[in-house]
């Protein structure tokens, strides 16, 4: 009976091993289908899909697929915009109220028509929900109590904003292409919402549909959102009702892919049309490959390192301008960041109004020394800087790092998850912070209010913007002339303002900014027309198609 | 002094019955410490970890007030044991909240992501101890040959080799290389949405189904993983087979077996290999629960949607109401599968059947 039994595990030993390789040796068939987009991506970003409360990267671009503004960015000339639900807009001679007058027949996915109500009801919901991108219209003076009067439909097809001060007209158009100026199916989202108790927190008595439109869809564009499952996939279908021309693709799959290396092996073998994620020895390879192509786009994130003014050391004003000596700018650029970021080192980036593009400094040791020695540290001193785990920071730290050592300055890194850096550099405990800063909206302001406001230094302070959180006590003259840019009438006049804001944060701040961001992709031969755009939320993908 | 039988039988009986309920109650105490041991490390760990859980919900670039206002609705700024209180109540409840990361209530995510982490320990445990016994049985008859030598050197890389290394250079090897198997993830776009899954076990499930490119998709997907994690625990059991072996075969028994004149293969397989079962099984089922748990490394590399990866993710967002509900599952897993082995154990070894 033993003897079976061995027997018995031998043939089934054998008959697994040749099921096995039966199974598993045929030949593969990696090909997506014909008329869906597979894109391989790292969306782990994404925590909802309404556009009243998301302010994620990756929504931004799914967003900006699903749904329609009143305006968009033109992306020939960014620095201007163009209608979308919007057929023309009219400013009031007080700079004031904005009309707004609609195309007309649009139709949502769902096939509602788009009325200037739903778009009355869009801003009113992220006004009263106050979630984390309601800023981008509520510093325009709108409230929980005067939305209704502020953004309003005079009729069906037109829409009237009122504004609190005579902001530049560029400014207001601007922010209203931000994703949270999305227009969403009051008719529909109203089927679905929650009952609320009001709270002090919260005083409505009802949730805007904010629970539902966490994974759900109420929009006009020219996809619709069929599915979102975090940190797996996102799934898009052609949306018929869309008012523009159609989408050639029928369905647009986003998968949740976290390797560069994954995504380079998937692309190569055609199971991913386009890889979204790639460092740039992966990029350059699948540059060299025939059968693949790439394609890149600045993007308006830069990189930069700030010094906490907490620290002694490092708020002398000698020690913060010999940091800026003392980054390896030809270096990093030529291999850190090779093809996913170009040098910048004003906060302003490429394809914004106003944005200066000086690079003036350069890696020189002995001037940094030079000024060390003036601030009486000529023989170095100690510092910590919290690098989160991803490239291309943690290489452009440990860069730093050694350049740093040059100038006798020993540079302590501390590793860690990005929200863990993050919860440390908000709560003002770090020395030196290392990332990213992406443009809230596409206009100067956004970025020129971050590096250069600061009206409360202490601990309590409300606007937490990015000198608040290095300690650094903004010149009253520099905050003052970000707010006068903020409505300078006359585009010229603005942009000089913040050529002249920049030079000065330049000069004169704890930032040294380092790079910008350019965002690649590469993609398969047969995928046409797949470009991505100068912002997050302009990353279209209803003009590609496939042979 | 003499005591009526019949007495005796029922005094037997008696402390048979007490004897079993002192093991239910036994059995009950480790089972409420461990959930609540479970609930403690899990608040501990949501507490002390650096990371802001507010920011799990809004994510990173929220404005001051709005995170303000969140911590608020949170309760983060109530007294510790008070949110202590909360946490244990509502556990107890079976109410383990919605995960901020998915949007979805934590039972609804977890019955989605188990199956596809139960698929694939189950399919790689089969694997391990599939080859993984014959293999230790081999190394141990023949101890010092070749083939044990083979062996050791097998289970040695198994030991030693980081799994995500491994499962990167066979992804190199056989998806990109070979186009043997396909892509990570469990099944291909294609039938992403033309097959519906009853058990959230696809094989199983395409297998019932009947739709055999289906399932041939699922098997392409499942098979490297798998067969990564069935190396890794043929390793651990090969090795742990080869020494309950080496020392059953030094046992009398075996001596008297073979002066019986019974065949080798007898003594090995019927006899040594019998009483070896013993440990074995409980090694077996130990390597089973820690494939259970979620190989995190393996379902990163391989982007399986399982277990590991929820938590993993669910951790280094803060997103603690999804990691207590995880490791509430892990921690049924361990629980469940030690009295599966217990129950297996009396079966197997006489001698631990209830006298």
């Amino acid at each position: 009976m033993m003897h079976s039994l061995n027997k018995h595990v031998r043939m089934l030993t054998a008959g697994a091993a040749l099921s096995l390789i039966l199974m598993a040796g045929a030949p593969a068939f990696a090909e997506t289908p014909a008329d869906t987009l597979v894109e391989g991506w790292a969306i782990d970003d994404i925590i909802t899909m309404d556009p009243g409360e998301a302010f994620e990267l990756s929504t931004a671009e799914v967003t900006a697929n699903t749904y329609n503004y009143l305006v968009r960015l033109d992306l020939n000339d960014t620095s201007k915009v163009v209608g979308d639900l919007a057929e023309s807009w009219t400013v009031s001679d007080d700079g004031l109220t904005y009309t707004f007058k609609l195309k007309p027949d649009l139709k949502f996915a769902s096939g509602n028509p788009v009325t200037a109500d739903d778009v009355a009801y869009s801003f009113e919901r992220v006004v009263k929900l106050d979630k984390s991108p309601a800023f981008i219209l509520t510093q325009f003076g709108l409230t929980g109590d005067n939305v209704t009067e502020k953004a309003k439909a005079t009729d069906a097809g037109t829409f009237t904003f009122t504004v609190d001060k005579a902001y530049a007209p560029s400014f207001v158009l601007n922010c209203l292409t931000a994703t949270v100026g999305a227009v969403v199916d009051k008719k529909l989202v109203l089927e679905h919402v929650a009952a609320v108790t009001p709270s002090d927190e919260y005083k409505y008595d009802n949730d805007f549909g904010n629970e539902w439109l966490k994974t759900g869809y109420a929009g006009s564009g020219a996809f619709k959102l069929r599915e979102w499952r975090a940190n797996e996939v996102v799934v898009m279908e052609r949306n018929d009702n869309y008012y523009g021309e159609k989408a050639p693709l029928a369905r647009v799959i986003y998968r949740h892919m976290k390797e560069s290396s994954g995504q380079r092996l998937a692309l190569e073998a055609g199971d991913i049309d386009v890889a979204r994620n790639l460092e740039p020895g992966d990029f350059d390879a699948v540059s060299k490959n025939t059968d693949l192509a790439t394609t890149n786009a600045p993007k308006g994130t830069v990189y930069y390192f700030s010094l906490n003014q907490k620290n002694a050391n490092l708020a002398k004003p000698e020690v913060a301008e010999a940091f800026k000596y003392l980054v390896d700018y030809d270096a990093i650029g030529s291999t850190l960041i090779k093809g996913i970021g170009d040098i910048h080192q004003t906060f302003l980036p490429k394809g914004v109004l106003g944005e200066l593009g000086e690079n003036p400094y350069k890696l020189d040791v002995a001037k940094a020394k030079e000024l060390l020695a003036k601030a009486g540290l000529a023989d170095g001193f100690s510092v910590t800087m919290d690098v989160r785990n991803t490239q291309p920071i943690t290489g452009v730290a440990e860069s730093i790092q050694q350049t740093l050592a040059q100038a006798n300055i020993k540079l302590e890194i501390i590793p860690g998850d990005g929200k863990q850096t993050l919860t440390k550099y908000r709560a003002r405990t770090h020395d030196i912070y290392i990332g990213q800063w992406g443009q809230d909206y596409f206009d100067p302001n956004s970025n020129a209010e971050t590096f250069t406001v600061n009206p409360d230094n202490s601990d309590e302070g409300k606007n937490k913007t990015l000198a608040w959180r290095n300690t650094w006590d903004v010149p009253k003259e520099w905050t003052e002339e970000s707010k006068a840019a903020l409505l300078e009438k006359d585009a010229t006049k603005r942009a000089e303002m913040y050529k002249d804001l920049q030079k000065k944060v330049l000069e004169k701040s704890p930032f040294v900014i380092v790079f910008q961001q350019t965002e690649v992709a590469g993609y398969r031969g047969k995928v046409k027309g797949f470009k991505l755009g100068p912002s997050f939320d302009t990353n279209y993908v209803f003009t590609v198609s496939k042979d | 002094m003499t005591i009526p039988e019949t007495t005796q039988l029922a005094g037997r009986k008696r402390a048979r019955a007490n004897n079993w309920a002192k093991s239910v109650l036994r059995f009950l105490v480790i089972i409420i410490t461990t959930y609540l041991g479970l609930l403690a490390v899990t608040f501990f760990i949501g507490r002390v970890i650096p990371i802001d859980p507010v920011l799990a919900v809004l994510g990173d670039r929220a404005p001051a007030h709005v995170v303000e206002r969140t911590r608020e609705l949170m309760g983060f700024n109530k007294p510790l044991y008070i949110q202590f209180f909360i946490y244990v109540r509502d556990a107890l409840t079976g109410n383990f909240g919605t995960s901020v990361l998915t949007t979805n209530p934590v039972m609804t995510d977890i019955r989605r992501v188990f199956p596809a982490t139960l698929e694939l320990a189950t399919f790689g445990t089969i694997i391990g101890s599939l080859f993984g016994v014959p293999l230790g049985v081999l190394a141990a008859v023949k101890r010092g040959s070749i083939a044990d030598q083979i062996v050791r050197v097998v289970g040695l890389v198994g030991y030693s080799v980081p799994i995500f290394w491994l499962a990167l250079l066979s992804l190199l090897l056989f998806y990109a290389k070979l186009r043997w198997v396909a892509y990570p993830g469990r099944i291909d776009i294609v039938y992403e949405y033309s097959f519906t899954p009853v058990t959230g076990l696809y094989l199983l499930d395409s297998f019932w189904q009947g739709q055999w490119d289906v399932f041939r998709d699922v098997f392409r997907h499942i098979i490297l993983p798998a067969g990564l994690l069935g190396y890794f625990s043929l390793a651990y059991i090969s090795r742990m087979t080869r020494s309950f072996m080496l020392n059953e075969l030094g046992q009398e028994y075996i001596v008297a077996a073979r002066a019986k004149g019974l065949s080798e293969t007898r003594i090995i397989w019927g006899h040594a290999l019998r009483n070896a079962a013993v440990p074995l099984v409980t090694v077996i089922a130990l390597s089973y629960a820690g494939l259970l748990e979620g190989s995190v490394l393996a379902e990163t590399v391989f982007a399986w949607p399982g277990l590991g990866l929820y938590i993993t993710n669910s951790l280094q967002n803060a997103d603690m109401n999804a990691v207590l509900g995880g490791t509430i599952v892990i921690g049924s897993v361990f629980i469940a599968i030690n009295i599966l082995s217990d129950l297996l154990y009396r079966t197997l070894d006489p001698r631990t059947r209830a006298r």
